[in-house]
């Protein structure tokens, strides 16, 4: 066990696969120099230019480059930057890293980790703040992840690169920083929730930063007598139905509450097959459909706050369980 | 290679790997009949289903480039990919049953024509976006320095593909980190139903290479002497770890954007004089010139299409692959959750 940051604890998983598999390899800008988070540190000066390769600002390339690397027999961890550059790579990510192992019959598979920064990003405004990650869960082809702790960071990392499909590995920008104990040895599974926080009356699903708001909504609900189950689902897709299930037979309540956009956000996903296959009351909490702005005010009124999820679980509550 | 040196035996060999593409395509036009409702054709059911882009007056380039690859170079294409996968060692039967959609396809019958591939001959797949398997070039070609070994990539696209960014990205990355990619610009004049000339400012492929810094050279893509020289001499360059090189290679596309397409956007003059420059015809009187005989090209030109028609009456009698294969071979990852 180590006290590693989000960001170091990311590092520390590439540096254990590039050290056990001689095939992984990382690729983008600034990765030579640690990565402008620092979540690539020491890593070229350990491995080499051939194996952490510094790459000029051309996204589509970085990513297409990725799908040859792997098509040809590498494991490639891609870096982006932020999510909102990557959509310079869409046609790589979506028509041909998704698709070239089904299109191709089999003959080819594309083992690559895309990490792709989501979210909000204290003044960073309509282009660097964006949570995409359910135009990626969309797409068939793609595992999307998105780690909320550092110990995630690097256990989720470390399952992406030994993981054969194509992984958007989204992690947050506000949370690089954030810091806990880390078991670097533990590798954690695709497609399975942890239970953050258990609780009664109401099932509260999310992932990524807006766990930290979730736990504090359900500190300030216990205060009141309200008991907020939380579940981080850590895996967009697939999403762990077992886990957010097997909660709500006990609480029959969901609530999902992410930063994403709620218009068609992964939260719509989640509460129709709920509504559908449960039958219980269901409420999703995301941001407004408008931009990021850059004023501090303005940026504040996209954010998904705990005295938001708070007011919401409260009405969901007074609702008659199913 | 200067084409008093050729040997007949070589010569007669590209001559093969180009009659088998012209059989082929010949072919699978004859099956797309009615295959698509674009370019006004009609809704009937057809062998060949959806957009069949033909290469039918291209085959020297392909011929030409695959004769200097070994089999450990990879290739990636376009989605006018026949020639290049023929050329590369592809069986003809196997591609036939993927265009006809059968379980014996190389894909299986989830690819057709826009994705055609085989890996095991190296070739990386056709693409269904232009300029989308320059990228995957570049990368393959990092994998093959990172997994040592000395082989090449080989990377077609066509004229349209300069005008979209993926090209300068691609060519500015092979060319700081000198990869061995050996781009190839399979100018055929036509982007979809547009003159690629009319779209394309400057100076043109060759010129948008060397001012990134990637030497190469411009031939005349039709004559497949010129082709296999240029190409012996490019491959031999990259091998001898020169970095990254570039041949534009012009030819014309004699069908039209796909099968169906009457191609009725162009005139007739222009067309009458790319048939007179049709490669095959003119391998046959560079052939002839150092004395190899009609008789032994026209027996090249039977086999061939005999091969192509055995082929055709494979992927007749194939099975379609069952429903269950539509779930197969997308991820292992939540595999079974298709609906959820």
């Amino acid at each position: 066990m180590a006290r590693l940051s989000y960001a170091q604890a990311s590092c520390s998983a590439l540096h254990a696969a590039m050290q056990q598999d001689a095939l992984v390899v990382a690729l983008g800008e600034d990765v030579g120099r640690g990565g402008v988070f620092g979540q690539y540190r020491g890593l070229q000066q350990t491995f080499g230019a051939e194996r952490v390769i510094d790459t000029p600002i051309s996204e589509a390339t970085i990513m297409g480059a990725a799908v040859g690397m792997a098509l040809a027999g590498l494991r490639p961890v891609v870096e982006m930057r932020v999510v909102d550059f990557a959509l310079c790579a869409m046609d790589e990510v979506v028509n041909q890293a998704a698709k070239a192992r089904y299109m191709f019959g089999g003959q080819g598979r594309v083992p690559l980790v895309a990490r792709m920064p989501i979210g909000l990003w204290q003044g960073s405004a309509a282009q660097h703040s964006q949570s995409l990650e359910t135009w990626f869960a969309h797409i068939p082809g793609l595992v999307v992840v998105a780690p909320a702790t550092p110990q995630d960071n690097c256990g989720l990392l470390a399952a992406a690169i030994a993981c054969g499909d194509p992984v958007i590995y989204m992690e947050h920008k506000e949370l690089w920083g954030l810091e806990e104990e880390v078991d670097a040895a533990r590798v954690e599974r695709l497609g399975v929730a942890a239970v953050r926080r258990a609780g009664s009356d109401v099932t509260l699903v999310t992932w990524s930063r807006t766990l930290h708001d979730a736990l504090r909504a359900a500190e300030a609900a216990q205060a009141e007598g309200l008991s907020l189950e939380v579940i981080d689902l850590r895996t967009i897709w697939p999403w762990d139905r077992e886990t957010v299930f097997a909660s709500l037979r006990k609480t029959r309540r969901l609530l999902v509450a992410h930063e994403a956009v709620q218009v068609g956000g992964f939260g719509a996903e989640i509460a129709a097959v709920v509504a559908e296959t449960l039958g219980v009351p269901v409420r999703r909490l995301g941001a407004p459909r408008i931009p990021v702005g850059y004023a501090s005010s303005l940026e504040a009124v996209t954010r998904v706050t705990p005295e938001a999820i708070l007011s919401v679980a409260r009405e969901l509550a007074k609702k008659p369980a199913r | 290679m200067s084409e008093t040196a050729m040997s007949l035996a070589h010569a007669q060999a590209l001559y093969r790997t180009m009659a088998r593409i012209r059989a082929f395509e010949n072919a699978a036009e004859e099956a797309s009949k009615g295959g698509v409702a674009a370019f006004g054709a009609s809704l009937a059911q057809a062998k060949v289903r959806g957009p069949l882009h033909l290469s039918t007056g291209q085959e020297a380039v392909a011929a030409g480039v695959c004769a200097q690859l070994r089999a450990d170079d990879l290739l990636t294409s376009t989605h006018r990919g026949h020639g290049h996968s023929i050329a590369k060692g592809a069986s003809i039967e196997r591609m036939m049953c993927e265009l006809f959609g059968r379980a014996t396809g190389y894909n299986g019958g989830k690819g057709g024509s826009m994705h055609i591939a085989d890996f095991s001959v190296g070739m990386l797949g056709a693409n269904g976006v232009v300029a989308a398997g320059i990228p995957i070039a570049v990368g393959a070609a990092h994998a093959l320095r990172v997994r040592g070994g000395g082989a090449l990539v080989a990377c077609f696209f066509g004229d349209g593909a300069i005008n979209r960014g993926p090209f300068l990205e691609g060519l500015n990355w092979a060319g700081i980190h000198r990869l061995p990619v050996l781009f190839v610009c399979e100018d055929n004049r036509w982007s979809a139903t547009t003159a690629t000339g009319a779209m394309t400012a400057g100076e043109g492929a060759l010129a948008r290479a060397q001012a990134i810094g990637v030497p190469g050279l411009a031939v005349n893509g039709n004559d497949i002497f010129v082709v296999d020289a240029a190409a012996a001499a490019l491959t031999a360059q990259i091998r001898a770890h020169g970095g990254p090189r570039f041949l534009h290679a012009v030819t014309y596309r004699i069908k039209g954007h796909v099968s169906v397409d009457a191609a009725g956007y162009r005139s007739h003059d222009e067309v009458a004089r790319a048939l007179e420059q049709d490669p095959l015809e003119l391998a046959a009187i560079r052939i002839a010139a150092i004395g190899g005989v009609r008789a032994v090209l026209a027996a090249i030109d039977a086999e061939a299409q005999a091969e192509v028609a055995a082929a055709v009456a494979a992927a007749d009698a194939a099975p379609s692959p069952p429903d269950a294969e539509a779930y197969t071979d997308i991820q292992d990852t939540g595999a079974g959750r298709w609906r959820d």
